[in-house]
């Protein structure tokens, strides 16, 4: 259901999106139930001239039963979501696979910039790939993202991925998504942090295995490494900035 | 109290500044929120015209900047919650009913009420003082999240901000006051023979309103208090670089901030009850019952509040505890609108304007309750928190209460507050010119939500999924449809002032009615009752058997 609006590029984005459908089957059953009872007894009880209305307590046991089975059809219905929503919930926030790369998340007003590891696979190395805005990562590859704030709080969403942690400043948070569909997808930040919120835009770029080699390849040898050094300056410079700030 | 009805019509001054009555006060709360809401009304055109419209002159106010767009929203918020449904649903109607319902003569403590409704206007003034300040008002969302809300460097509105915290506070410290008479007076003054069970639900719904609000207010109050050291003193209650949390406002916050939503929801729960009892000619089915679920929503409306957090950082196994009260708290909720639809069944069904709005909040308001099991199961959420579907199933429960219920309670009190009848035609007019408009502008925010538009941002220009032109249709539809709800309202307000002088003269029982107020004239004089009532049976005793009059109100002997 949900993927008719937003398209799925994530393993557990169908966890939610089933997730999704059995809530909206659920209630949505009861939902018009219920709204059809109310119309039908509306028309079925309109005023008319002669007809008295009935005396109705509401607290016989052969009246509460129409409060009492639905109510217990409901505590059913409740358990019938939550079980799933927990599970989902657990295998996507408090579970976390092995990973096969990490790449680090900083949110700051009112961009992203993300650090991976270079060629050599090692992370807070000469050779790291620093980028603002675009985030390239490798199809059918499971990562663990750090995600942390320089400033006020911000939230790191990929809508395909069904991704969505708030980053706070003062902690990094570990979280995980492993995507399944080659493409570009947009990353947004979905808590209020000032006015430049919606100019916190971002990309999120899976690449098949090749063209990520080849993407790795051209940004981490030394000579343009050297050339990522500017955004990476102009990060710590906002840095610099954000703690004059304090 | 006899003493009082005989002194001289006091002067302008003090009838209308320190009037100590609780119709005068009741009044002054009802004409203060509307005013309000005709200001957050107008901020809701604003902000939607330039979602509906991007970047065009939006006539009446020109060109909205990022920085004025949040302005915008959280003044929206803020004062819809604060000094619209809050003074309306809890401190008008509460005012105007609760003595004249439980039969007395003012509330008990008047004076108290009289400075209630000074610092709520006071905490009205200050927040819109904050438009006339260097940098304008807040706009870091009305849930004013720090570090954003705690630095001007951060939220470039210093001075707004810190306006708007105590414009908040003032107006908590008022509804404090006023949440205190309202117990009080229902617990002390009812007329001799109303017991417990004997008080209209308005009455019992106002109360434990207040009471839920009383109990969740103090640690917001008190975080309040430490963000406004955080911003003015320096300190860093809420700054991680100084050992600071800023999740800890989040959780002061919304341990108020949920309880906060049936506040206002339980006044409104009230007055449908009442509407519904009197137009269908029915008891209500199953008081007790009602009552219970009450207390039952009440008791859990504490212990949900991290569902707002579930990704904010915070332990992820404590969304597993949060998720499971949040869906537990839709058993009593669906239980007491169950019995609400119950009523209806053998009633005799009379579908005057009041109805309409009473039986619309009913099939409005199970849609936003519905739509919240997704918001509220944990799996879910991750997707759809601060997505327009939040803002979409949100408005769906507070419409329905802050402004659906609202109309069904003054066109059903109307008469009794101002002695003559609201036109019938009219009524009907604006009551579907509001209804029809409101389901246009929000279901299609489900829509765009499922899609992923996520809330508080101006403008989707950035974002390659979201500016999809299916997506921008369903903003301008919704657009549109709130400019048609807007303009509806000005019936309403025609309605109101046409048929102070105009209407039909009321006389003291028009609905034929059991409950007190309607034993007293139209408008009641001061004092209320020229003589106090005693009160000899429950509220909703309709239809009984045996009776020429299918009402027998609450003061007739057997």
């Amino acid at each position: 259901m949900l993927e008719r609006y937003a398209t799925a590029a994530s393993t557990y984005a169908h966890w939610i999106d089933y997730q999704f459908l059995l809530i909206a089957v659920l209630v949505g059953f009861w939902l018009i139930l219920a709204e059809a009872v109310m119309f039908w007894l509306i028309f079925k009880f309109r005023a008319k001239d002669g007809r008295p209305t009935q005396y109705i307590t509401g607290e016989e046991p052969h009246q509460t039963r129409w409060i009492t089975i639905p109510h217990l059809v409901v505590i059913l219905c409740d358990i019938v979501i939550i079980v799933p929503a927990i599970l989902v919930w657990y295998n996507i926030k408090q579970v976390l696979p092995p990973a096969d790369e990490t790449v680090r998340v900083i949110a700051q007003q009112w961009a992203w910039s993300f650090q991976q590891a270079g060629s050599d696979g090692v992370m807070d190395t000469a050779d790291d790939i620093r980028t603002v805005g675009e985030l390239h990562v490798k199809v059918n590859t499971t990562y663990h993202f750090e995600l942390m704030s320089r400033d006020v709080v911000h939230s790191f969403a990929v809508p395909a991925f069904r991704l969505k942690q708030d980053a706070l400043p003062g902690r990094t948070i570990t979280g995980w998504f492993r995507p399944n569909r080659v493409g570009t997808y947009d990353i947004q930040c979905t808590q209020m942090c000032g006015i430049g919120h919606a100019l916190m835009a971002g990309r999120i770029i899976v690449e098949t295995p090749q063209a990520h080699a080849a993407w790795l390849l051209r940004n981490s040898s030394p000579s343009v490494a050297g050339q990522q050094t500017p955004p990476a300056a102009a990060m710590d410079a906002a840095m610099a900035m954000a703690e004059v700030r304090q | 109290m006899s003493t009082e009805v005989q002194h001289a019509e006091p002067g302008i001054f003090r009838k209308y500044f320190f009037s100590t009555d609780h119709k005068m006060i009741a009044m002054q709360y009802l004409f203060t929120g509307m005013a309000m809401a005709l200001i957050g009304g107008f901020f809701a055109y604003v902000f939607r015209m330039q979602l509906g419209f991007p970047n065009q002159h939006v006539p009446g106010y020109g060109i909205v900047t990022p920085g004025k767009y949040n302005a915008l929203v959280t003044m929206h918020g803020s004062i819809m919650i604060f000094w619209v449904a809050m003074p309306v649903l809890i401190a008008a109607f509460g005012n105007f009913l609760i003595p004249l319902m439980v039969g007395c003569d003012d509330m008990a403590f008047p004076r108290i009420n009289r400075f209630s409704y000074q610092i709520f206007l006071l905490s009205a003034l200050v927040l819109l003082s904050s438009f006339l300040v260097k940098g304008g008002p807040f706009g870091g969302a009305w849930t004013a999240y720090p570090p954003l809300s705690a630095s001007g460097a951060f939220n470039l509105t210093p001075v707004g901000a810190t306006l708007w915290l105590l414009a908040v506070v003032l107006e908590f410290v008022a509804f404090l006051l006023g949440g205190i008479n309202f117990t009080v007076t229902t617990m002390n003054s009812r007329a001799p023979g109303m017991k417990m069970y004997d008080i209209p639900l308005v009455v019992w719904m106002i109360v434990l309103a207040s009471i839920i609000f009383m109990a969740s207010v103090g640690p917001l109050v008190a975080g309040a208090v430490m963000l406004l050291f955080d911003q003015t003193m320096a300190t860093g209650f809420y700054d991680p670089m100084r050992g600071g949390d800023p999740l800890l406002w989040q959780h002061l916050f919304w341990f108020f901030g949920h309880p906060e939503v049936y506040v206002v929801l339980l006044p409104a729960m009230g007055i449908v009850a009442d509407v519904i009892a009197v137009f269908a000619r029915k008891k209500i089915f199953g008081y007790k019952t009602v009552l219970y679920t009450t207390w039952a929503v009440g008791f859990l409306s504490f212990v949900v509040w991290a569902h707002h957090q579930f990704v904010a950082g915070i332990d992820p196994r404590m969304a597993n505890i949060f998720s499971v009260t949040t869906l537990l708290i839709s058993v009593p909720i669906t239980e007491m609108v169950f019995l609400y639809i119950a009523t209806l069944y053998g009633g005799s069904i009379h579908l005057d304007t009041p109805m309409l709005w009473a039986l619309a909040f009913i099939a409005e308001f199970m849609i936003g309750g519905v739509t919240g099991i997704f918001l509220g199961s944990s799996g879910t959420d991750i997707y759809l928190h601060d997505t327009y579907f939040v803002i979409a199933h949100f408005h769906y429960t507070f419409v329905p209460i802050a402004i659906i219920a609202v109309y069904a309670g003054l066109t059903f009190w109307y008469p009794k507050m101002f002695g003559r009848m609201l036109n019938e035609t009219l009524g009907k007019i604006h009551f579907w010119g509001t209804v029809i408009p409101f389901n246009v502008i929000f279901i299609p925010l489900f829509i765009t939500g499922t899609a992923g538009d996520q809330r508080r941002v101006y403008s989707y220009a950035q974002f390659a999924e979201q500016s999809r032109p299916a997506l921008q249709h369903l903003r301008t539809t919704s657009t549109i449809a709130l400019l048609v709800m807007l303009s509806f309202q000005f019936v309403f307000l025609f309605n109101f002032v046409w048929s102070l002088r105009k209407g039909k003269s009321a006389g003291a029982n028009p609905w034929r009615s059991n409950t007190l107020e309607w034993t007293v004239p139209s408008p009641p004089p001061h004092g209320n009752f020229a003589e106090l009532p005693t009160v000899y049976r429950g509220p909703y005793e309709y239809g009984l058997p045996g009776r020429a009059d299918d009402f027998f109100p609450q003061n007739v002997p057997d």
